[in-house]
Order: structure tokens, then sequence, then C-alpha cells
């Protein structure tokens, strides 16, 4: 087995040395009647061509969003990774170490942690933020939880704009809290119904900008409003790029920045690992969840960086520690930092915009396409439209001509009754041909008397 | 007050007056921050100019203040993030013998499978028709789960281990109250990882503590002192966290369901004894795998890494969305809760889980294959058996008695009286080439060094770990009256690329991020 | 001044104690790095959590030797921590009470009592 380095002799020395009759002798305190007389029944070991050989068939069954047309956001975003970026991350330095619990010998990923702390909080422009949680989704829900325990209040606003998935992950870690959730209807302009939703027991409002339908919305009056009622304010995004055209959270009044880091750095993975990102004010820093890295001094006086504020965290408070979170998302936000990085300010801004251009010319496009109604009025670089057919049967039926259209709106909210609702993400990625197949092909579906698919 | 002790000197004892200058040490670059580069109008990427107007639909919602955000060309930062991993250790440098963190070799043939397209470039919420094979590896990595527990069900989404004990408490608490029966209290030993009490509060559940036997196991009798109506489960991490098996497991099993309580199993310590006994075989009704440890996803510094759960048929009905079905050779996602699925206890993130995690952790299972893992285990529990037989005439294991499992558990007793503690001790062994054991955990234990080699390590590499302990637990022994020895030992480390770190300055005036030197630093309260 | 086998000092001047932690348990704490302070106004009962003091590596709940109600709280001690191992029994004080049942305090130990049951740990 090329992966164990122990040979037979290696093994009968080491039982000597140990005093040992056999190996079995040392798994003498598992129970008798449990333990199992040869392997289970799985295959036996593989060599690597038999291996890369089965993954590789699985693989090949899969569409990739390279192979053609691709237009899947809603959370998950296709961008432009450089080369450079994952030969950072497989650095056996970087991809082989731990926790940094060990500073003296840890400051390379300590220092990273401390550069994309940075980087998340100018971005967010909020003053504090973590070295990461496990993606977007978890970081909602914490960032509820938190604001529960700041405000000592029990009752969370989720506009009807947020996520969906967002907004299930934070009902299911909420509702154990004690925490009662009120979602609102969701709509292209959900965050307009959002402040007369507040009211004094309310111990926060989460909003998404740009939301789940890809509408952007200034937030700050439903920050102030929040604020009156002396409640938090959640911004949460889920395509960070975003952050190089868009006024920050933090311009607008946000307590709390979730985000998604995905989008900088991190492929699409089919949905995992991805990166969070979670942002707060200054005064909320001891409420954080996660782990925070910090600046010190080494025994000569030299800067050097480590773990801090560790009281909030499982492995010293225990019951009442400020979330159970451990492993967070470390090479997920190496690989963000990296990239970010090699974009600069000046890089980010522009990727932002060309995102945005090519939005504007999927709306046109979309616009030109009979029976298509666009929903988003103001959208960074994801759309959603209205669909004479269900959204599911168009998306199927593209799919089967080598399109990946979208995501129909209802995969993620079944229960909302927009069937006839698609979400397209465009990225620069994608190329402007595309999205005329795309045209092209969508018009022939809805109007299939005018001839197939193309 | 509730006089928490296991605190240890958090600055460094010997310091220096005098501010350093930022220089290279040999090969070893000194190398600032990202922000001190000078690089605020580069950038490493070439994009076209996006033409003006670009945004002029979007009026005052566009940022128009600064970001603040440096960029470098690419063999800028190239040289930046080298230097940096310069700075740290890895696996692939030395034996990593952290305890309970399971540093094994990651195989180089998982991450060039996780990164085929048909892998990493497909989206969560493209159709399922178009990822079959992403399915299928999900289903086929259960069905490897399921099999080497012995357990009949398993939840793919949670993303960590911690992540993976709040799946299961949440099930438990979903069973409970299907049956009209919430329950209020989870019992949880000393010894346990510090996840399993922030879990258990954190599912809305009051923890009580279980004692431990002085052989370093749960002690039976309190537990069932403990055990009563009002409780929804017990968390028992097996092999626990000193090492070692719990014999009287099925005992434990026995008496947690006489009680009409669940077993949470923390499976932190699966290599020790995957391929060789089935947790559903001891009444285990939830347990967590990190795949990140016994199936080899790299740690990366910190993660990511993933924490499916595999359940008895009394919790599988409760398990999150999304499930994997298939019908005909057809794989589908059941991702709201209906169908099957209609009891599932809600969703524990967005998407299907750690797909990443996934390719690599059954990579790893395939080229082992059923008789490689049961090896996998034999070998941790031999390299951890070793390490002990060949340290215990100088250190002093915490339960000497008996064979240990895949880690090998030392107290502080035998440093009585040197004047050095567990910290120094750990420190010095980066002088010596090695990456310092767990120490001060589990709590039981005083002074606690908790030695875990994982089955990748070589004889001859244990053999040069043990010469390099052995030498220096003889120059600790001799700190009794040498004051020299004693010094050194204060001072480790000395060879690393920083010396002791400042643990109380970093906690008292946090800086938690970079500021640029003229403007005042958000966090320093000076 | 009274003191209670947690490690909690008492000091009573007519209705209103001061309340801190002891000279002994600052050191065995180590460096102490943030104190978590009790709203004023507080209602009390002997043994609730009413402070946090945190070290690095430790956070120990400071308990309410007597009943009362929180009338101040040392909010010096949040910015300057280090306070608490520099002069734990005076100026490092956490909180004051007004005092509902001053023979609680007289049933606390005396200085002589809590050093020989120093000496007994």
């Amino acid at each position: 087995m090329r992966y164990l380095p122990l040979t037979a002799d290696d093994r009968a020395e080491m039982l000597g040395v140990i005093g040992a009759a056999d190996i079995d002798a040392l798994f003498s305190d598992t129970p008798a009647s449990a333990r199992l007389k040869g392997p289970v029944e799985l295959p036996r070991h593989q060599g690597e061509l038999e291996v890369e050989r089965e993954l590789a068939g699985l693989a090949a069954r899969n569409r990739t969003a390279g192979s053609g047309p691709f237009f899947c956001g809603a959370g998950a975003y296709r961008h432009h990774v450089p080369a450079s970026v994952d030969h950072i991350i497989q650095r056996s330095e970087f991809l082989t170490s731990y926790t940094p619990y060990q500073p003296e010998i840890a400051q390379g990923t300590l220092q990273v942690l401390f550069e994309f702390q940075t980087q998340v909080a100018a971005l967010t422009g909020m003053d504090v933020a973590n070295a990461s949680m496990y993606d977007g989704s978890t970081g909602c829900a914490e960032a509820v939880m938190m604001a529960s325990r700041v405000t000592r209040r029990t009752r969370a606003v989720l506009s009807g704009g947020l996520h969906p998935h967002y907004a299930e992950t934070t009902r299911t870690l909420a509702q154990v809290a004690g925490i009662q959730i009120e979602r609102l209807t969701a709509t292209v302009d959900a965050e307009a119904a959002v402040i007369a939703a507040i009211d004094a027991d309310t111990a926060c409002v989460v909003v998404q900008t740009p939301n789940v339908f890809g509408q952007v919305t200034d937030v700050s009056a439903i920050a102030e409003a929040a604020h009156a009622a002396g409640a938090l304010l959640i911004v949460v995004t889920t395509e960070a790029v975003s952050y190089g055209l868009l006024k920050s959270p933090g311009e607008m009044g946000a307590d709390i920045a979730v985000a998604e880091g995905q989008s900088i750095g991190n492929g699409l993975n089919f949905g995992g690992p991805y990166v969070g990102l979670f942002a707060v004010r200054e005064k909320l820093v001891r409420q954080m969840p996660g782990r925070l890295c910090g600046e010190t001094v080494d025994a000569e006086g030299r800067r050097g960086f480590v773990l801090t504020l560790s009281t909030r965290e499982q492995h010293i408070r225990r019951d009442k520690a400020t979330s159970n979170i451990c492993t967070n998302s470390g090479l997920c936000a190496l690989a963000f930092t990296v990239h970010m990085s090699l974009l600069g300010e000046e890089g980010l801004r522009r990727l932002a915009l060309i995102n945005h251009l090519k939005a504007r010319r999927l709306k046109t496009a979309l616009q030109g396409v009979p029976g298509v109604q666009v929903l988003t009025s103001r959208f960074f670089n994801e759309l959603a439209v209205r669909l004479p057919m269900n959204a599911d049967d168009a998306v199927e039926a593209l799919a089967a001509s080598g399109i990946l259209s979208g995501v129909p709106y209802s995969r993620i909210d079944p229960q909302a009754g927009m069937d006839d609702v698609l979400l397209l993400a465009v990225t620069e990625t994608t190329p402007d041909g595309d999205i005329d197949r795309l045209c092209a092909a969508l018009t022939g579906t809805l109007s299939p008397e005018t001839g197939a698919v193309s | 007050m509730s006089m928490q002790t296991v605190g240890r000197p958090t600055r460094p004892e010997t310091t220096s007056q005098t501010a350093p200058e930022d220089r290279a040490v040999g090969l070893l670059q000194y190398e600032p921050l990202i922000f001190e580069l000078g690089g605020w109008s580069k950038t490493g990427v070439d994009l076209p100019d996006a033409a003006p107007g670009a945004a002029d639909d979007l009026g005052d919602l566009v940022r128009t203040t600064p970001i603040g955000l440096p960029g470098l060309s690419e063999p800028e930062t190239l040289r930046h993030y080298v230097r940096l991993s310069q700075k740290n250790h890895a696996i692939d440098l030395a034996l990593y013998p952290l305890g309970s963190c399971t540093m094994k070799h990651n195989p180089r043939l998982n991450e060039k499978l996780a990164r085929l397209p048909g892998f990493g470039d497909i989206h969560p919420l493209q159709p399922q028709s178009s990822v079959q094979g992403a399915i299928a590896l999900m289903d086929r990595l259960a069905h490897w789960l399921k099999t080497l527990t012995g357990m009949p069900a398993v939840a793919l989404p949670p993303k960590a281990g911690a992540h993976g004990e709040l799946c299961g408490l949440l099930a438990i608490r979903a069973a409970h109250e299907a049956r009209g029966d919430a329950r209020k209290r989870v019992l949880v030993p000393t010894s346990a990882h510090g996840t399993n009490p922030a879990t258990a509060a954190f599912a809305g559940y009051v923890v009580e503590e279980i004692a431990q036997t002085t052989d370093g196991r749960v002690d039976l009798a309190d537990l069932e002192s403990k055990l009563g109506p009002d409780v929804a489960a017990i968390m028992v991490t097996n092999p626990n966290t000193c090492g070692l098996f719990e014999r009287d497991v099925i005992e434990i099993a026995r008496l947690t369901h006489a009680a009409g309580a669940y077993f949470y199993c923390d499976g932190a310590n699966f290599n020790a004894i995957v391929g060789k006994v089935r947790p559903g075989d001891l009444g285990v009704d939830a347990m967590h795998i990190n795949l990140h440890k016994t199936f080899s996803t790299p740690h990366g510094g910190g993660g990511p890494g993933a924490g499916p759960v595999v359940l008895s048929a009394a919790l599988a009905p409760f398990a999150p969305q999304p499930w994997i079905v298939s019908e005909g050779g057809d794989y589908r996602l059941i991702e709201a809760r209906e169908g099957p699925a209609a009891q599932a206890f809600g969703r524990l993130s967005a998407f299907h889980g750690q797909m990443g995690m996934f390719v690599r952790a059954y990579a790893y299972m395939l080229s082992h294959g059923s008789d490689g893992l049961r090896q996998v285990a034999e070998d941790a529990v031999l390299n951890a058996n070793y390490v002990k037989a060949r340290l215990q005439d100088l250190m002093s294991p915490a339960f000497p008695d008996g064979p240990c499992m895949h880690e090998a558990l030392f107290d502080d007793a035998w440093l009585e009286g040197t004047g050095v503690t567990t910290l120094d001790f750990a420190k010095a062994m980066i002088d010596e080439g090695f990456h310092p054991m767990t120490m001060y955990f589990p709590l039981v234990v005083h002074g606690a060094m908790l030695i875990e080699p994982t089955e990748t390590e070589s004889k001859a590499e244990l053999d040069r770990f043990c010469a390099a302990l052995r030498r220096l637990a003889t120059d600790a022994l001799s700190a009794k009256d040498d004051t020299e020895a004693l010094e050194r030992f204060k001072a480790a480390p000395v060879s690393a690329p920083l010396r002791r770190l400042d643990e109380t300055l970093a906690a008292r005036k946090p800086r938690l991020k970079w500021t640029p030197p003229a403007a005042p630093l958000p966090l320093a309260a000076e | 001044m009274r003191f209670t086998k947690d490690h909690e000092w008492v000091s009573l001047d007519g209705d209103i104690a001061t309340v801190g932690i002891t000279a002994y348990a600052a050191e065995q704490l180590g460096d102490v790095v943030f104190v978590e302070l009790p709203d004023v106004g507080k209602a009390l009962k002997p043994g609730d959590a009413m402070a946090v003091v945190e070290s690095v590596k430790a956070a120990s709940d400071v308990y309410a030797p007597i009943a009362g109600e929180v009338t101040e709280a040392n909010t010096a001690l949040p910015d300057t921590p280090e306070m608490v191992n520099q002069d734990p029994e005076k100026d490092a004080w956490i909180v004051r009470i007004k005092v509902s049942d001053k023979a609680q305090i007289d049933a606390l130990m005396d200085r002589t009592a809590y050093e020989a049951f120093l000496d007994t740990l």
C-alpha cells in the first residue's frame, strides 16, 4: 500500500519493543464481540491508475460549466481564477499544515489570515473581520445568533430577498436557540417591506444586496430604522465581486456584514468548499464567532501574529462559547487573499465593471426574446426573468441542447409559487456569443412552433 | 469565581528591549505585509478597460470611496506568498504529532482528481441530469461510510466536525420531538473536546459533565446516576481524547438507550478503529466522521473540512436535506422537506456539502480499499504504542496500564521539580525539528502531552522523533540543578522564524487588521 | 474585608459592598486580558455569575458573594485589564452592590480564615 511506510519486518520489530504478542493485543480494549475478523465487504486497495480511471469516469458524467453557454448563479459564481492562485494553495506548507496553534512555526498561515482579515474589512467597509466561516449561509445563521446575544432579543426579520437556502439554514440553527424567524415574502423588491416588519422585539434584520433576484438596494434607510428600534442590521452578499462596484455594507450602516467569498479565488466545486466572510463594527468584536488573528511581538520584539481573543471560542468557553465552530475555511481564505492581492483595487474595480457590463448586455438581449419579462431593475451581474412557461422545464430543454441557462427560482424556494422565474448570472467568463446563443435557443424553446431548439 | 487555571504563561519570559532589524536570516526572507509592499496602483491581472459610463444605470448605488486594497504583479505575488509559506511547518516536512488532529499524509492524487473540471467546474444548482456523476460519487462515498461504520444512513452536508456534531444533535432533537418527548440535558464527559459542550449548548441543551475514572474512561456509575427521563443524549468520544478505547462502550449504549436517550459518538478518532470495529455494532446512534482526519483531506492551515454524520435507523428519517435517492440508475437530490425527506430537520448550509472533500476522501478510500483501511488503523495504533514504549521510562504516561489506541498521552509528573513546563518542553521540540504535540488537552490530565504519530510515519522517522524527545527529556530532567539547561527550555524556540510571541499583548490591545501608519489603530486603546 | 471560597473579596461601606477577586486568584489566572462587567441595576443572588475575568487561555466566571443590586461597575477594567494583576484587592474592584442582607457578609471568611483555607489547596 503506497501510503503506508511500515514493512512487515518493521511491524514485527515494533511489536517486540512494545512487548505485544501481535497486533490484536493492541486492540484488546475493543469488545471481542464487535471485533471484525477481516476486512469489511468493500473492494480491496487499488493503484493510482485504477482510482483515477474510476473518478475520471464519474467526472465525465457531469457537464462542466466551461463546456458551453453557462448562466448559473444564485449564490455560486463562475469567475476566472489566475493559475498562480492554485499553485500557491498547493504549496505543502499551506496545504498540509494545521490550524496555527504554534505561532512560532505558523507565521505563514497567520500572516495570510491577517491580510485576509484586512482585505475583508476593507471590502465590506467594516472595522473588523474574522479569519473566515464555513460559507456565506452558515455565516448568516451565526450573525443572527450573534445579534440575538448582543441585543438580548429573540426575533429576527429576514428579507424576502435573502437567498432561500440562507434563510433555511438560519431558521434551522436559530430555532433551537429560541430565536423566532420571520421571513418576509419573496419578491424582487423585497427590501421595501423590511422596515415595516421591525418592532421593539427585533434583534436584527437581514437583507441581501444584490439580493437573490439580483436586485441591488441601498439599505441605508433600513439601517436607520433598525438602529432606531435598537436592532442590528445584517447585510448579506453572495457575490463578493460586487464589492468592487457597489457601496459597501459598512457605508450603508451595517452592523454585521456577511458574504460568500467563493467568487474570489475559488471554483464552483458543486457547492463546496467555499469561504464565509464575516465582519463587524468594532464594538461587537467580542461577540464574534470564529477565529481571529491579531498582531503582537515576539521575545525579541519582532512583529508577529497569533490567534487571539480565543476565550470566545469552544476550546476555552466550552458550553458558553459564541459558536461551536472549530475548523474554518483556511485554504479557501488563502485562495481568496492571493486572488485579491493579484487583482488589487484597480483589478477588482475593473472586474466588477466588466461583470456589470455583461449583465447589461444580457438584459438587453433578453428583452428581445418574445415572452420574456426582465424583473430586476437595478442589478450587478444577475437577473431574474419571468418566462411564459415553467422555468424548470425551460432549463431542462435548454440543457438538452448544451446550454446551462440558469437556476429556476423554484429549485431553491419551491413553496414561493414562482415556477416561471429564472435566475441568470453572467461574469467575465461569459462570451458575448453565448448570450446570443442563449437568447436564440430561449426564443425557440418558448415558441416551439417556430422550430427546434438551436 | 470559577477558577480556570489551565492557563499557562502567555508572554515570553525572556525578552529583548532593542527593536530588531527586519532582515533575512540566511535564505529565510523577512516579508512585510502585502499592504506594505507599495502596490497601491498595480494589478497582477490583465483585464480590458471598461467603457466609460459602464455603471451609469446604477446611480448612487455605486461606491464612491476607495476600498484600500493593494495589488501586485504575478512575480511579486508569488514571491510574497512563497516566502510566507516558508514560515510554516507542514506534514510534508516532518512528523506533525498533534494529538486528536490526525495529521497524516495527504495523497496528491486526491488533489489532482478534485481539480478535474468534472468535479471542480460544476455548479451546485445546474440541472441534476447534468451532474449525475457528482451525485453518484456522493452516493458511493455514502456507501463506503455506511459500510465502514455499520450504520444504515449518512448525512453528507456538515462542513466540519463541529458542524457534524450539530447535525447529530439536531437529528436527536427532532427524533425526541417527533415522539412528543422534549428533553433538556446532554451528558458530556469532562475529557471531551470543547466542541461537544459548545455544540450541545448551541443546540439548546443544558450540558452536564460525566466524571472520568482513574483509568481514563467514562465513570459508569456516574453516568447511570445522571441518566434520566430529561436526558436527550450522551456525547462520548471513542476512542476517547485520552487515546483510550471505552471498554464499556456497549454497556454505555445499553444504559443510554434504557433511559430513552441517544448515543452520540464523536468520531474524531475513528482513524484508530476504521476497518477493525464498526460503531454500529457498539450501539452508536450518530457519529460524525472528520474526512479531514481519517480520510486525509488536507487541513489547509485550519480548513476546509467535512463532517458527514452516520445515523442509526431511529435517527435516519430526520437527516437534513439534501437527501440522495437513486431510481433505476438515475440519481436525484431531494432538496426540500418532501417525499422520503418530509421529516428532515432542516438545512445546515446552502447547497449540498463539501464536494471537494468528498472527491478527495473517496479517492483515498478507493486507494486503500477495505484491506488498506484496516491496515491504517493497525499501523496508527502500532505507531502510537511504539512511541509510548520508547518514551515511557523517561516521561510519565498518563495511563501506563494497557495499550493506547492511536495516540500516546503523557502528563507532566515527570517534570516535577525541574522548572520545565509542558509548554517549555513543547517549544523546545521546535528547535529539534518537530512540531509540538497537542498540549494541555485533554483538560483532565495535568500538563497533558498528547502524541499522535499517525500511520503514515515510517519506523525511521519515529526513531528519529523518539531519539530527539529522549534527548530533550534527559536535558529537561537535568534542569533540576542546572540553570543553563533550564534557560534553554525557557527561551525555546530559538531557531524558528520567530521566538515566543506575546499573546497577552495581542489580547489586551487587539490589532486585528493592518492600518496605514499615519492613521490611529482602530482597536488599540493606547 | 471578607472572602469566599471562590476567591472573591467583599468590603462593606454603609449598605454598599465592593467586590473583586483576591490576589491569589489573580495570580492563578495569569495575565488578565479582559473583564466583562454586569449591567448596572442587575439583581444578583449569591452564587450568580456576575462578571467574567479572562486570561489568554481561560475565561472564569466571578460569582456574586451576596445578594443585592449592582449600583456601579468598574468601567476602567475593560480598557486596562492589567489592573487586575497589579492591584486586585483595591483599584481593580469589579462591582459595587447595594446589599439587601448584611448577615450574608458576616457569614463569609475573614482574612485569617481565608489564608488558612488557601493553605489547604
